[in-house]
């Protein structure tokens, strides 16, 4: 096997993380294909660019966050849905209760700034330690720690504020989230 | 539709806590878990065709 194959295997490993962080960056699965596309693509041709032995992921979530960035945040404004309502448009097979509450929080989480979201995303569900992700956000440590804790926050108080809409008395967060404040 | 917890989820009813300046751990727990289920649920995707078919290419145009 060709290295060139070996590599390009284990860009093809990382398609499925990229697309969850994609997907949670651009609000939609077929832009955030495009980009986890784009992002392959602009790897290869500076593959050269990539140290063999070092973190692959880590390199193309790089790569993928910059072209968002670049690319994506003019149309992404342009096609905005604040409201969270692409979160209703992306289906989940398990049963009804936990869909509910999932899409709750996808909603939610659309809401946060992007900055905040894109940190809590890579520390809490794509699994990038605290200074991968620095590296990854182009920035210091300390204030990644410190968006995840906004993101956070944020996030708990969105939840509790929604809690009077429709959606059913004993989700799990909003039962957490409104004893804790009482 | 059915708006009770499936039996298999441990959590029940949340315990009371005093209010605290940070988020408690739990607050923080649960967050923790509804952004991994929703990164599995994508992950559960696989690779779709199209990432697999454009790298195949590639190769094939190497050799």
């Amino acid at each position: 096997m060709s290295s060139k194959t070996s590599i390009r295997e284990e860009m093809l490993a990382a398609v499925p993380k990229l697309r969850a962080f994609a997907i949670s960056l651009s609000g939609n699965v077929d832009r955030a294909d495009d980009l986890v596309q784009e992002t392959l693509l602009k790897a290869l041709a500076n593959i050269d660019s990539f140290e063999p032995g070092t973190n692959m992921p880590a390199w193309l979530f790089t790569i993928l966050r910059n072209l968002f960035r670049s690319e994506y945040r003019k149309r992404k404004r342009e096609v905005e849905d604040s409201d969270g309502s692409y979160a209703e448009s992306l289906t989940s097979p398990p049963e009804q209760m936990s869909k509910l509450e999932l899409q709750e929080f996808r909603v939610a989480l659309a809401k946060l700034p992007e900055e905040q979201r894109e940190a809590l995303i890579l520390v809490g569900a794509s699994g990038f330690s605290y200074e991968e992700t620095a590296k990854i956000c182009g920035c210091a440590v300390g204030t990644i720690k410190s968006r995840v804790n906004r993101a956070r926050t944020h996030l708990a108080e969105i939840l509790s504020i929604d809690s009077a809409d429709d959606l059913g008395p004993d989700t799990s967060i909003r039962a957490i989230v409104v004893n804790n404040r009482r | 539709m059915n708006n009770r917890k499936p039996p298999k989820d441990p959590k029940g009813q949340p315990p009371r806590k005093p209010r605290g300046p940070a988020l408690n751990a739990e607050i923080q727990g649960v967050i923790g878990q509804q952004l991994r289920r929703m990164h599995d649920e994508v992950l559960k995707e696989g690779i779709p065709d199209r990432f697999a078919e454009l790298l195949k290419r590639l190769d094939e145009r190497d050799q």
